[in-house]
């Protein structure tokens, strides 16, 4: 990098026009795909699947989404090593976070329609 | 005196300061949203019964607030590839598009609240409701939080881009990680409350 400023990710800010007109084109494919994305997890949920089936699809899509915010417009396909630690090590606590109740809970399930002894839970509220 | 690394990369960390800073302190609110999300889980999962989303929520409404929120995080990360392009007139019309964005998710919520006040269903209605007002109602802090920041970009804070563009640059690409964060959580929330 020549230049005397550079922004974080170690661009020259303001002399990589091609760069960043590359960027905004990615950026507007991620905008079209979370787009479709969502209109994918409405449209399964009218489908009115079991609850297992349910969580199961809407959360790799929600996965898939997230990735895609996280990837390209909070730029963690190009991020530094340190931010990469950080991140595994939130993600490693936040996987422990998660699996509390599922390790707290009597029989293991954290589905309700997945546990034989609640298996009458679902209905009303 | 000057607070270091604010354009420069430090060596070490190859970053500046401000960008490891919001790093952390995103990570601070993984784990924040994670435990309400563990909550939620753990209820649901205590709960004898529990109804679908749908059947309370208005889903129509939520969806068209994803559409908007999503729309919202490319018009920040715009502004900010304005700013990196030394388009400093169109940087100000993404970041304003960004905040009045945000301001139509907030009227949306004022609507949805609103209509579940009208009709009684406060906090205290049911569990379902309470999960429900407690994460929603902590995401709308985020945004309202966000979109002040922003503001404080679009208009005051916008002088220091006349002295030293690359360190607004910065600033204003840290402030979009903040929005991001906020759009990220959205996009969680919306399937595990409105539509399971």
């Amino acid at each position: 990098m020549s230049s005397d400023h550079h922004d974080s990710s170690g661009h020259a800010a303001g002399d990589h026009a091609a760069d960043i007109d590359k960027h905004v084109r990615v950026y507007i494919t991620v905008f079209i795909a979370l787009m479709v994305l969502t209109i994918i997890t409405v449209a399964i949920s009218y489908l009115h699947l079991s609850v297992p089936v349910a969580v199961t699809i809407a959360m790799i899509v929600a996965l898939i989404k997230g990735s895609l915010v996280a990837g390209y417009f909070m730029h963690l396909v190009s991020e530094q090593k340190l931010i990469y630690a950080v991140m595994a090590l939130t993600v490693a606590f936040f996987v422990v976070l998660l699996a509390l109740p599922v390790l707290t809970h009597e029989n293991g399930y954290w589905i309700p329609d997945a546990a034989p002894a609640a298996a009458h839970s679902e209905g009303a509220h | 005196m000057d607070i270091p690394y604010t354009v420069e990369v430090r060596r070490d960390t190859g970053l500046n300061n401000g960008k490891i800073g919001i790093w952390l302190f995103l990570a601070s609110e993984v784990m924040l949203f994670g435990a309400l999300f563990a909550s939620y889980i753990l209820i649901r999962v205590g709960s004898p019964s529990w109804p679908r989303g749908d059947t309370i929520l208005d889903v129509p409404l939520a969806t068209f607030n994803t559409i908007v929120l999503i729309s919202s995080s490319v018009t920040m990360v715009m502004a900010w590839a304005s700013l990196m392009r030394r388009q400093f007139g169109k940087f100000r019309i993404y970041m304003g598009a960004t905040i009045l964005f945000g301001l139509v998710f907030l009227i949306v919520k004022y609507f949805e609240y609103s209509h579940h006040f009208a009709i009684g269903e406060y906090p205290s209605h049911n569990n379902f409701l309470a999960v429900y007002y407690t994460l929603t109602g902590l995401h709308m802090l985020h945004v309202i939080g966000g979109m002040v920041v922003n503001a404080y970009f679009w208009g005051p804070g916008a002088k220091l881009y006349q002295t030293n563009p690359v360190w607004f640059t910065n600033r204003v690409e840290h402030s979009g990680l903040f929005w991001h964060f906020v759009d990220l959580v959205w996009i969680f929330l919306f399937p595990t409350l409105y539509l399971l």
